[in-house]
């Protein structure tokens, strides 16, 4: 990599990151596992003057139980989600996911808050968050906040974050049992960013009904979308043939995705009618597993 | 004589079922000459160099660190086709750390900004007003660090006059398609070469009259071969005694002597004062052949500054300007009966060479090897012709992994004959059976003018209908397609044509493609030996070792195996089109031979016998009738240097220059078994069964090894790789975020044996593997991929094969 030069700092403390923030503003970007940031320095895409390096800062690295929410810190790895056993047993979901991003040695260094931070429609987590209902936890000078994943993403590369905050911590409600969830993407070859990308998570009751559902979609939109005629139409309804098909019929209209090397806008939403389906399937049997 | 039983690294499962790879290993006996201790042919021994490699210890182009040495890196064009306007450097020379920018209004003073390609045609060094091609080298920057010199690059500011380019070679012969090589006096379009062989009267008469004639019109992508270290090279010019050192990543370190000399000579740089060392490379696959602009940049900067300058590609550099390979459009036809007789072949190829001819063919063929084309099969009539166009795109087309052209050859044909049998409802298997040349019509004259060496098709091709269980897997098909579900299972029988060549008809710019070794035995025993050729990752410092002590008798394990440097090896014309074991391997074994014709006399010498009286076997002489009277190959040595008959020269060395009688004939028959998701288009290969015949093998380990990674570069093109331009000239897929190169978790189980037929004329008996499979690796998965599509009405898809391409083609006849 030979990128531009720029300054390099370490913080140990997330004060001091967020202080570093207020010092230079839009001229720093944060770096922990780097996996979006270096590539764009690299191609001179992104040419920062500054960057902040939040590695050394200590206990951001937990992934915790707490009053009905599991806690993600901003350096759990994605490496970390693909093998922890408090994640398997309520959600499926991130085993999915995280083995269907890059590979082994970037999974070890790429973080879940970086891969939502970068508020890249392509990137995996978004739609996995919007499918659990996750919200996110802002820190800046004047302490934290609480963001919903819905009003998070903005657009091609914004967030909710502005330049003198870090996201600090995921926050994801503990399902109720009757809970099933599943992610796939179809992809070009190992690493490549999504074809198009569904995840799932919904809730039945004793009679299959579905009381609680989740839709995100992957790269067939500007911003990660939530499918919401989709969840509609399988809400308070039983998983069958016919929801199944309409949801996934709502979900291929309501995306908006581009022609590309990766295919079609047509093949696109083709797809995400058959992943939709795949997913809405695999859900619910684990869901009644 | 004794003879050892080795283990050898096939993969025959006994009784496939069907789908379940079966990963037993079977134990096939390759008779031994040799002990383990010696090491010969046969023997799966460690590769030697895999000691340095393993611990990082490896020495390439970019660990080089000389003192004093600058920098360099690239100014090049965002656009495919433009008028230079003006060139301002002053912001980049105001970057700390840079020392100079180069133009080709420098260059042009001395007379380097143009150079001649491999195949006679020019080249750019840096334009002096046109660019040609998107990403190419429009200037250089020279500074004390790589991050000056980039932050130099960014600095330069250039003006251009955008032109309209020429992209489709379909339409760069069109009358209204601009002149694109201006700078060649009195050319009026864009054609570069026409070709043609074959006969072309019997050919139409045939067709005319043939009861079932079929027709595919073929692309054969433009790819890359994308080595993962890219290239590179120190120049290394001292002022004081007038001498250039090149360190450099080539597969042919000799040849690009000669050509420094040819095109430098005029300003002092004669071949003696010129020493180019090519380090250990990683991979090069043919895109180290060619001498890239920014080579010839970096000699002309040290030249005149008398430094050391450094030249490294950045990854999207090398996949964006470096040369390509393939990119030729055929129509490929056949004719035969309606009970599958192949009576004639007919191929019209457009070859798309970019701006210029770059090709890395042997000087007297233009489409390389092409004409191998009439393929495996036993028929006589066939017409071939090729016509090259300039377009704006990068210049090549080198062979990713292939002998000139084979690959193109290889896939019309074996397409074109599974279209004949789709044609007549006939078994593509049964269909090659019934066509195939016999064993014992070898040696074998094709329609072509080649002269096949050796082969035993049927062998090979019912071999791997066994391992896969073909007729079991055609019955799981019909139950298969029963059940809506989507399976094929594709053939490739193929045929290559390596190991270039006989000098009558074989040169690169004049230098005849003889390749050669010298060996040198020490006192006690132990021999260095040096080689024409340069490994890329093949194994030359294991294969050769194990070549010299198979002849001799001396332990591989003692033999040293050095290539790269041309002040120390023999001349050679490098390895590329898996020429190195047919023509540099035959060298070493024709000059140890002369070291057992020496030794024999100095052991009847020892002795006191007449050399008719000694028995050999590699490393001992015995007394006829006295099997105690023994002289080892060591003490041979050794009294070479302390007491050798009188009247013969002392020392044990010998050289040879190998000049092939005839190239050699590898062939395959591969299976390929796919089962494509309907609704997606994803491909999910099941299995790939690759019987070779490459002759007699030397290293059973490392022919497993090629052949598995000729497969993964076969699957490349197959389903991945393709160069994609807009109708600007923009590369669409400039970085491997979008060259789709495919990795192990792409790739399926490969299952891999052989069947062997040494080559006749090798004095070793085989016939180089290194580009087989890649070679026939796509036919056999478009086969498939086409079978399985097959009751849609599908007869042909366009590699690579997409999911989003078989979606599409099914979307359209209403299928998803």
């Amino acid at each position: 990599m030979i990128p531009q030069s720029f300054e390099y700092e370490t913080p140990s403390t997330l004060q001091d990151a967020i202080g570093l923030l207020e010092k230079y503003g839009e001229d720093a970007k944060i770096l922990s596992g780097g996996h979006s940031l270096i590539p764009m320095m690299k191609l001179r895409f992104a040419s920062p003057e500054y960057i902040i390096d939040i590695n050394n800062i200590p206990g951001l690295d937990y992934i915790k139980e707490e009053a009905g929410l599991v806690k993600l810190g901003a350096l759990v790895r994605e490496a970390d989600v693909e093998h922890s056993d408090l994640l398997k047993t309520h959600f499926p979901i991130f085993a999915d996911v995280a083995k269907q991003i890059a590979d082994p040695q970037v999974r070890n260094r790429a973080t879940v808050a970086g891969n939502l931070a970068h508020g890249d429609a392509a990137n995996d987590q978004p739609a996995v968050m919007l499918a659990l209902r996750a919200s996110v936890v802002i820190t800046g000078s004047a302490g934290a906040r609480i963001v919903p994943i819905d009003e998070f993403f903005f657009g091609f590369y914004t967030t909710a974050i502005q330049p003198n905050e870090i996201l600090t911590e995921i926050q994801i409600p503990v399902p109720p049992s009757g809970t099933g969830s599943a992610y796939h993407k179809l992809e070009r070859k190992v690493g490549d960013y999504a074809t198009a990308g569904v995840g799932v998570q919904l809730t039945l009751d004793g009679k299959g009904i579905c009381t609680a559902i989740g839709i995100g979609l992957t790269n067939v939109n500007p911003v990660p979308l939530r499918a919401e005629r989709s969840e509609a139409a399988l809400l308070g309804k039983p998983i069958n043939e016919a929801t199944i098909a309409e949801a996934a019929k709502y979900a291929a209209e309501d995306c908006n995705p581009s022609t590309d090397l990766r295919g079609s806008d047509e093949y696109k939403r083709a797809m995400v009618a058959v992943l939709l389906k795949r997913m809405i399937i695999k859900a619910t049997e684990r869901a009644l597993a | 004589m004794p003879v050892q039983q080795c283990r050898a690294w096939n993969r025959l499962p006994p009784n496939p079922s069907l789908f379940n790879i079966n990963n037993y290993q079977i134990t096939i006996m390759i008779q031994c000459k040799t002990s383990k201790e010696i090491s010969g042919m046969g023997h799966s021994m460690k590769r030697k160099e895999d000691g340095r490699f393993l611990q990082g210890k490896g020495n390439y182009i970019d660990d080089l660190k000389l003192p004093g040495m600058l920098y360099m890196d690239i100014v090049r064009s965002p656009y495919a086709y433009a008028k230079i306007k003006n060139i301002d450097i002053e912001a980049a020379l105001k970057v700390p750390g840079v020392a100079a920018v180069v133009t080709g209004k420098d260059l042009e003073k001395y007379g380097l900004h143009w150079m001649p390609t491999l195949m006679s045609d020019t080249q750019m060094v840096l334009p002096t007003d046109t660019v040609m091609y998107q990403a190419q080298e429009v200037a250089a920057v020279i500074a004390t660090s790589r991050y000056a010199a980039r932050d130099g690059r960014e600095a330069v500011r250039v003006e251009y006059e955008v032109m309209k380019p020429v992209i489709d070679a379909h339409k760069a012969l069109d009358p209204d398609a601009p002149v694109l090589r201006t700078d060649k006096p009195g050319k009026k379009d864009n054609h570069i070469w026409h070709w043609e062989a074959g006969d072309k009267e019997k050919t139409d008469k045939v067709f005319a009259e043939a009861d079932v004639v079929v027709k595919e019109h073929m692309h054969i992508p433009r790819i890359h071969v994308s080595s993962i270290e890219t290239c590179g090279c120190v120049a290394d010019y001292h002022k004081v005694d007038n001498h250039l050192t090149m360190h450099m990543t080539t597969q042919a370190p000799h040849a690009i002597r000669t050509v420094i000399a040819l095109v430098a000579g005029h300003v002092g740089l004669t071949e003696e004062k010129v020493r180019v060392i090519s380090p250990d490379i990683g991979g090069g696959f043919g895109g180290k052949v060619p001498v890239y602009p920014g080579y010839v940049i970096a000699i002309a900067v040290s030249f005149l500054v008398g430094k050391p300058v450094k030249w490294i590609e950045d990854r999207s550099e090398n996949l964006q300007a470096d040369s390509f390979a393939r990119d030729y459009h055929i129509t490929a036809e056949m004719a035969g009966t309606k009970d599958g007789k192949i009576l004639a072949t007919r191929f019209k190829v457009l070859a798309d060479h970019g701006y210029t001819d770059a090709s890395a063919n042997p000087s007297k063929y233009p489409v390389g090897m092409f004409s191998i084309c009439t393929g495996s099969y036993d028929y006589q009539t066939t017409y071939m012709e090729a016509d090259a166009v300039y377009t704006n795109k990068p210049p090549g087309g080198v062979a990713y992994r292939c002998s000139f052209r084979v690959t193109e050859a290889v896939h019309a044909i074996e397409r074109i004959t599974d279209r004949f049998a789709f044609e007549i409802k006939k078994d593509p298997a049964e269909l090659r059976m019934q066509n195939f040349i016999k064993k014992e019509d070898f040696p074998w004259h094709s329609p072509t003018g080649w002269i096949y060496d050796s082969g035993d098709y049927h062998a090979g091709l019912q071999k791997a209908m066994d391992v896969v269980d073909y007729y079991g897997l055609r019955k799981l098909q019909v139950q298969k397609r029963k059940e809506g579900k989507l399976m094929g299972i594709g053939i490739s029988t193929f045929t290559e044509v390596v190991g270039a060549g006989p000098s009558k008809d074989f040169d690169i710019l004049g230098i005849k493609m003889f390749d050669s070794a010298e060996i040198r035995v020490h006192p006690t025993g132990k021999a260095i030996a040096r080689f024409g050729t340069k490994s890329q990752g093949q194994g030359h410092e294991t294969t050769y070792a194990q070549i010299i002590a198979e002849v001799l008798g001396i332990p591989a394990e003692n033999i040293q195996v050095e290539e790269g440097d041309t002040d120390t090896a023999p001349y050679g014309l490098g390895t590329y089109a898996s020429r190195s074991t047919p023509t540099a391997g035959a060298a070493a074994a024709v000059a140890a031979r002369k070291l057992v014709d020496k030794a024999r006399k100095i052991a009847a010498y020892l002795l006191e016998v007449s050399e008719e009286d000694l028995d050999w076997e590699p490393g001992k002489f015995t007394v006829k009738g006295a099997p105690e009277k023994v002289k080892t190959i060591q003490e041979i040595v050794f009294a070479a240097y302390t007491n050798h008959p009188q009247g013969m020269q002392a020392g044990f060395e010998a050289t040879h220059y190998y000049d092939p009688p005839n190239l050699t004939f590898p062939s395959g028959a591969y299976i390929c078994v796919v089962e494509i998701d309907k609704e997606t288009g994803a491909i999910d290969i099941k299995r790939f069964v690759a019987i070779d015949d490459c002759g007699h093998i030397i290293n059973p380990m490392i022919v497993q090894g090629q052949v598995h990674g000729g497969l993964t570069q076969g699957l490349a093109p197959a389903m991945y790789e393709e160069l994609l331009y807009d109708e600007a000239g923009n590369i669409l897929n400039g970085t491997l975020m979008d060259y789709l190169v495919p990795t192990a978790i792409e790739s399926p189980s490969w299952e891999t044996g052989h069947v062997v037929t040494p080559s006749p004329h090798h004095p070793i008996g085989a016939k180089g593997v290194g580009e087989s499979p890649t070679v026939g690796a796509p036919p056999a998965i478009a086969n498939a991929i086409v079978d399985a599509l097959s009751p849609y009405g599908i007869t042909h898809m366009e590699i690579p094969i997409t999911p989003f391409k078989i979606w599409k083609a099914l979307h359209d006849r209403g299928v998803v």
